[in-house]
């Protein structure tokens, strides 16, 4: 508990200081978002100037500590500011309409992807004499070299442009209600080649990582105790090999999840997804820098949330972290 | 009847002219070369050497559970009337564990620190027999309390316990299914001599009990003098002194097993200076011509480069494979 404990407390500090940095990065940097907005809207009066700049809070009569305070105040009240390129929308509302394209796809991706790739992993080395093993392990060496917007676009050519199997982008074809099936079935339609270009591409990393770890515990003394004691191979595989093998591999499965909310930014850019990653595309186009703020400001929430929650999943499969020590 | 005493007579594990070994890409590593020994029911052999003597490779070959490009050879284990080098698989598992068991080298890599120390012990169990949960639950909570491990440590997990604590789990892990004879592979070396100590008295306390055999590898022979009532002294693959611990221990005849007895101290005897043995133990890829110590032996005639001596019982239960003892015509 004094671990979980601990770890909140931690999670909470991160947090923290992912905000404040969050805050100072933008302002340290030089040039003005309003000024920006301003040059782009020729010919507005001098006087809305102060007023863009109190709408965007980027109004530097206040000294930086107290606009901080505002800042703070505003997130807690879960006020993100308003958007720049998409002028007056609050940022809050761009987000909520790209972050379940992109939770979905790429949360989703990712998911298959680790589990995918962790079952191969541990059939690989389990089997690790076998010629199919090491085809599979020479195959997906060589797959995880691919670029995945070139993975992306190769799947793009063949699957949508030359057999129009597959549309060749966007998440769903608007004229459709949403609500219907259709439009779910759409919607899925749409997701396949972009998540097939994830899977294919991130398996291999976990596929390699998993196969050396098991590979490593399987030369452990322990496992040779368990073949001695004429345990099920079943058993010596789950609870012997792959459990000691799979506790390294979750910590690089929950960075994953953190940097999904980021959007797999060149995947949905090839396939015009309108997810986070585009969105962040979009708003660095247009200098929107609420809104990259904004999203700057969930990928780190996301990446320590998963890390923490990847603490806890060790937490229940290590009995020695339980402990607090080694 | 008689039946009965044949069985009671014949050992409990003859192993004859075993050859066992690695084949690596430049050829065949005698690790162990041309074994004999008998085992006695309840009796205590004890086996030593240097490290890489092939001591360990004998006892994963009598377990068989030699590893990917490990094999025997030759040669036969015979077991209660069944070769365990010529067993499939699929037999060998009805023996392993039930019958002849491993205490393992270190028990800190022995135990999987993932499991509580209940679920590794009763795994056993349910992996040979039909029983309940509670039923090897009680068991397992015997054999802790044999090797006095409280039974709150049931649910504990390796890294919670001492390292002498885990290797009497690992001896518990042993017990576990009642077996006649448990091969304890340097199962005191990570120890200090405190613990050891403990360890080696419980040890020879629980035979006395439930009267299994134990073959008890180690380098350390001084330990091994205590304990056990039938020495090997293996070097470079072959056992080249034989015989009853006391007869060994007080007319070592073997150049090499006097080397070994010179290497430690006495506790009681006269302060002398220690010896050791000058030189490495061969590479056993390619060993040497003749005699396999003579490279390294004080004593080495001529003969000795050329061909190697076997294994001869001089005296009533020694046998010692040297030429120095093979008689008036060498001599």
């Amino acid at each position: 508990m004094a671990y979980f404990a601990r770890k909140i407390g931690l999670l909470l500090f991160a947090l923290f200081v992912a905000v404040t940095l969050n805050f100072f990065i933008p302002r340290m940097m030089p040039g003005d978002p309003a000024q920006d907005l301003i040059d782009k809207m020729q010919g507005i009066p001098l006087e809305s100037l102060e007023a863009i700049r109190a709408a965007f809070g980027v109004d530097s009569n206040d000294p930086l500590l107290v606009q901080y305070g505002k800042y703070l105040l505003n997130l807690l009240k879960g006020d993100l500011g308003i958007s720049i390129s998409r002028f007056p929308t609050p940022v809050w509302r761009v987000l909520q309409v790209a972050i379940p394209w992109t939770v979905g796809l790429m949360g989703t991706a990712t998911i298959i992807s680790f589990f995918l790739g962790t079952l191969i992993g541990i059939g690989v080395a389990w089997k690790r004499n076998t010629k199919l093993a090491s085809f599979t392990v020479g195959l997906f060496t060589f797959v995880r070299s691919f670029p995945y917007f070139w993975l992306g676009l190769l799947l793009i050519y063949f699957l949508a442009f030359r057999l129009p199997i597959f549309p060749l982008g966007n998440a769903y074809t608007p004229q459709l209600q949403r609500g219907t099936m259709e439009f779910f079935f759409s919607v899925l339609r749409h997701a396949i080649l972009p998540a097939l270009t994830i899977v294919i591409s991130s398996m291999g990393a976990w596929i390699l990582t998993m196969r050396n770890n098991m590979i490593n515990v399987l030369a452990e003394d322990y496992i040779t105790v368990a073949e001695a004691k004429g345990l099920p191979l079943r058993r010596i595989k789950t609870l012997y090999a792959a459990k000691n093998a799979i506790l390294p591999s979750i910590t690089g499965f929950a960075m994953s999840l953190g940097f999904v909310v980021g959007g797999g930014l060149l995947t949905e850019m090839v396939f015009a997804y309108p997810g986070v990653g585009l969105m962040l595309y979009q708003a660095v186009q247009s200098k929107d820098y609420p809104l990259m703020q904004a999203i700057f400001l969930f990928i780190s929430a996301a990446v320590l949330v998963a890390n923490f929650i990847a603490d806890i999943a060790i937490l229940i499969l290590d009995p020695r972290v339980r402990d607090g020590g080694k | 009847m008689i039946e009965l005493d044949r069985l009671e007579m014949t050992p409990l594990l003859q192993c004859k002219n075993l050859v066992a070994g690695y084949r690596i890409k430049s050829g065949f590593v005698h690790a162990v070369d041309d074994v004999s020994f008998d085992l006695d029911r309840g009796g205590f052999l004890g086996i030593a050497g240097e490290s890489g003597c092939g001591k360990s490779t004998l006892a994963y070959a009598i377990m068989r559970l030699l590893k990917d490009n490990a094999t025997i050879e030759s040669g036969s284990l015979l077991f209660k009337g069944a070769d365990l080098a010529k067993l499939d698989e699929e037999q060998m598992k009805k023996i392993r564990w039930v019958d002849i068991s491993m205490a393992f080298q270190s028990a800190m890599n022995a135990l999987n620190p993932v499991l509580s120390v209940g679920e590794q012990l009763t795994d056993a169990i349910h992996a040979h027999e039909e029983a309940t949960q509670s039923d090897a639950r009680k068991r397992a909570l015997e054999v802790l309390k044999l090797v006095d491990i409280p039974k709150d440590r049931f649910n504990s997990y390796p890294h919670q316990l001492s390292g002498g604590m885990k290797q009497r789990v690992m001896i518990a892990m042993a017990l576990i299914l009642n077996p006649e004879l448990i091969i304890m592979d340097e199962p005191t070396t990570a120890l200090d001599v405190v613990v050891q100590r403990t360890i080696i008295e419980k040890i020879q306390e629980l035979r006395k009990t439930l009267g299994f055999s134990v073959i008890f590898i180690t380098h350390d022979l001084s330990l091994l003098v205590e304990i056990s009532d039938t020495l090997a002294i293996m070097y470079a693959g072959k056992i080249v002194e034989y015989g009853a611990s006391e007869s060994l221990f007080n007319r070592p005849l073997h150049p090499y097993t006097k080397g070994l007895m010179n290497s430690f101290p006495s506790l009681t005897g006269m302060i002398k200076r220690m010896g050791g043995i000058e030189g490495k133990p061969p590479d056993l890829l390619k060993p040497p011509e003749g005699c396999r110590f003579h490279p390294r032996c004080p004593q080495a005639i001529p003969i000795c480069r050329e061909s190697c001596p076997s294994l001869e019982e001089i005296a009533d239960r020694h046998s010692v494979a040297c030429f120095l003892h093979k008689g008036a015509e060498i001599l």
